[in-house]
Parts: structure tokens; sequence; C-alpha cells
């Protein structure tokens, strides 16, 4: 075969051994590239004790409570479970009840997460604000989904 | 073998290559010049706001074309970078070398861009997830590319080495791109994607759209420009350099 | 006008990004451009002597 067939040979199972290697990589890595537990995750315990970590979910509707200063707190929630935050700080412009959100903290000993930071977490949905309107009111989400 | 054939490899040959580029770079510098214009006029003034994000989403008619470009860069390296490793072709590893700058240039601006739209939206200027870090690494890659090259006084070592380093990095592209669906992260996932479309108003991603072929054709008009400097660097002890009407004897 | 450059409280995130983009893709042609000139000064220089050299030997056979 020729030299050019025999490099091109070379290239590809070197790729494809890179790929496997790569592969095998984030798989061990597993879960610790992701950037947040989940509440379901938190409460099966398999969140960090005693040791910073970041929970993301979405903001539980009618959850939100502002305390005394800068005090606030809320529930976040995976849909298959919820756990309680609180939070003193300001809070970004797009925090909002049923919207995503990942909090920085720690879990205390009653169970609610005390966070250091929040972060709001936003979708992929681009839209003008009369379309947001109109699912709105035939009851859907923007994500297309009920409300 | 057929008289009607085209022989690609003829362009192959920097001798070749060279006219050739000078005679494209113009057309794709217009192509890109209207392209941005209509871009711009569409995305700040045709364009509406967002519900929720306001005047500020507009910064995706940058970031998602720059951080667009900054992994297609790379891909079409990499493509160049085996093409020079299997046929051993000088113009092959010029254009991995024309590409290399720009993909640098878009990929910090996927980055600065995003910067500035994180820190009024998410609340923060810069997180560690999985997204932005391996975009990251991205330009580091890009800049690795540089670095090594210029490191190495044979060009065509330098070539060869190089080939290797971008075609070991290329495993990073499926990893940016997947990346918000693989693992939790910060970053939104894909507003469009070839398999479920598009999750943005029509007119924002017809904008959006605009500006990456904009961006795309602004990449190949100037990658067509620097390669024939390149080519003018690495050739210059050939006869039909010297005998160039630019050259001045 | 005032509106357009406020962009609804946005503008330093949406003209610090604008702002970024176009100083580098005006920085990056200028930066072609200037290579181009260089490496035709280099190369014309290097053909020029090379020629002076060619016509030095010649004119040594006599």
């Amino acid at each position: 075969m020729k030299a050019r067939q025999k490099r091109l040979i070379f290239i590809l199972v070197g790729l494809a051994i890179l790929g496997l290697a790569t592969w095998l990589v984030f798989n061990a890595l597993g879960n610790n590239m992701s950037y947040f537990y989940s509440p379901t995750e938190v409460v099966q315990k398999k969140a960090p004790e005693n040791h910073v970590f970041r929970l993301g979910g979405m903001v539980v509707n009618d959850s939100v409570q502002r305390g005394k200063e800068l005090t606030v707190r809320f529930a976040v929630t995976d849909t298959a479970n919820v756990v309680n935050v609180e939070y003193t700080g300001i809070l970004p412009d797009l925090f909002e009840e049923g919207q995503g959100v990942i909090a920085q903290g720690k879990l205390a000993d009653s169970g609610i997460f005390v966070a250091s930071e929040v972060l709001a977490k936003h979708d992929e949905n681009y839209m003008p604000p009369e379309v947001a309107d109109a699912l709105k009111k035939a009851g859907m989400k923007p994500g297309g989904g009920k409300q | 073998m057929s008289s009607n054939r085209i022989n690609w490899f003829k362009y192959s040959s920097p001798a070749t290559f060279y006219p050739l580029a000078g005679k494209l770079a113009p057309w794709f510098t217009a192509i890109a010049v209207i392209l941005i214009m209509v871009g711009l006029y569409m995305g700040f003034f045709v364009a509406p706001t967002d519900y929720k994000q306001g005047e500020g989403y507009r910064i995706i008619f940058v970031h998602v074309p720059a951080s667009w470009m900054s992994m297609f860069i790379y891909l079409v390296m990499a493509f160049w970078a085996a093409m020079g490793l299997v046929f051993n072709t000088r113009m092959s590893g010029m254009m991995v070398q024309s590409l290399a700058p720009t993909g640098a240039m878009f990929t910090f601006l996927a980055l600065w861009t995003g910067a500035f739209w994180g820190k009024p939206m998410w609340g923060t200027w810069w997180v560690w997830d999985a997204r932005l870090t391996s975009e990251l690494i991205l330009f580091f890659l890009y800049i690795g590319y540089i670095a090594l090259h210029s490191s190495i006084d044979d060009n065509r070592r330098a070539d060869r080495a190089t080939a290797i380093l971008v075609l070991v990095g290329v495993v990073n592209i499926p990893i940016i791109y997947y990346s918000v669906q693989w693992w939790n992260t910060l970053h939104q996932g894909a507003s469009v994607s070839v398999k479920s479309g598009s999750s943005m108003a029509s007119v924002m991603l017809i904008s959006m759209l605009i500006m990456a072929f904009a961006f795309w054709a602004y990449t190949i008009a100037i990658s067509l420009a620097r390669v024939r400097s390149i080519i003018l660097e690495r050739e210059r002890d050939k006869q039909w350099v010297s005998e160039l009407p630019e050259i001045k004897q | 006008m005032k509106e357009f450059f406020n962009m609804g409280g946005y503008a330093l995130y949406v003209w610090g990004s604008f702002g970024m983009t176009a100083l580098c893709m005006i920085a990056e042609p200028i930066l072609v451009r200037h290579r181009r000139k260089i490496t035709l000064q280099r190369v014309s220089r290097l053909v020029r002597s090379k020629t002076a050299k060619q016509s030095t030997n010649s004119s040594g056979d006599m």
C-alpha cells in the first residue's frame, strides 16, 4: 500500500484511540464535570457534607420570602425534590420564581442550604414580549410546555 | 485519466494558489462587508427586544457567530492538518497557519462577549462550567499552535509537529458543543440546532445567521490574504516569487 | 437616540461586546496588510541582493 494510505490509516487509528481515551477520562470524571447538584442529589445525600457546593434547579413559585435587610428565602426544585435556600445579598436581575437558579453554599444542619452566591440560569428561548404574553395567555411556557 | 477531470492537486502548489487567493480575497471581503452591514442593521433596528433579557440579548449577534467560528475554524485547521500529514503538501500546512490567528481571535471574542453577557444576566463574568472551560481550552490550543509553530525553525517539521497538536485537540470541539447536554452547566442549551430547529423568534434568528455568514466570509477573506504573505515568506527562494510584479527588483 | 446608546440599561455590556468585536475585526485586517507590506519589502531585498550577487559573479568571468 502507498505511503500516503499508510499515513491516513495511522491518523485515523490515532484519532480513534484518542477518542476512546477521552471518552474513558470523561466517564471517570463523570459528575465532577457538572457545575451543580440537583435537589434530588442533595436529598439523596449525594452532595458533599460540610463542604461548599452548588445547588441548581428552578425557583419554586410563591416560595420567595424577603426578610430583614437583604436576606431572602426561597425553595429550589427539580420537580422531584425541593431544597430550601437562605441567602443574604443582592440577587441577579433575572432571578425569578419559575426560573432557573444556581446557588453556591453549604448545607446547614437544619437542612437549609445557606448560599453565599446566587446566579440566575436562563433558558435558550428568545422572543419578543408580545409572543411571550401570548404564550402565557394560552397557558404555555416559552420553551413549549404547559404553565 | 479523462482530460475532463479537474486536477485539484494543481492548487496544492503555492505558485498556483497564490494568484487564486489574490483574486478571491476581494470578493469575500465585499461579501463580508455587505453582510456585516445588513446584519448589524437587522440586529439593532429590526430584531425586536427580548421578553426576558431586554436589549441586552443583542450581544447574541456577535457572541454566537464568534463562538461558531471559533469551533468551525479549528475543524478546518484539523482538516488541513490531516491533509498535510497524509499528502505531505506544503500548502496544507500554510492553510493551517493562515487560519490560526483568526481562530484565536474569534475564540477570544466568544469568551469576552460571553463574559459581558454573563455579568448582567447570570450575575457573574465567569464560571468554570464545562462550556466556558472547554472554550477557554480551545483558546489555549490556538495559542499553543501558534507558539509551537513559531518555535520550530524548519517549516516542514513545524507543520508536522503542530498538525499532531491540532488533531489531538480536535476532540475538544464536540466537548464544547455537547457540554451543555452532557453535564449540568450554567450555560444554557443550544438555541439553534440541526436536529431540533430553533427556539428563537424568526427575525432574531435570521439576523444572527446573517452575522454568522458575515463572520465566515470575513474569515475566508482574511485567511486568503494572510496565506499570501505566508506563501511569500516560505517560498521566497523560488523563481516564480522573484518574478512577481509586486517584488521590486 | 439616547435610548439606542442606553440599550435598556445594558449599554456597558452591549457596547463593550460590539466595541471589542469591531476593534478586533478592524485591527486584524490592518495587521494582515502590514504583514504583507513587510514581507514584500523583505523578499524584494532578498531578491535584489541575489541578482546583485549573480551579476558580480558573472562579471568575474573575463
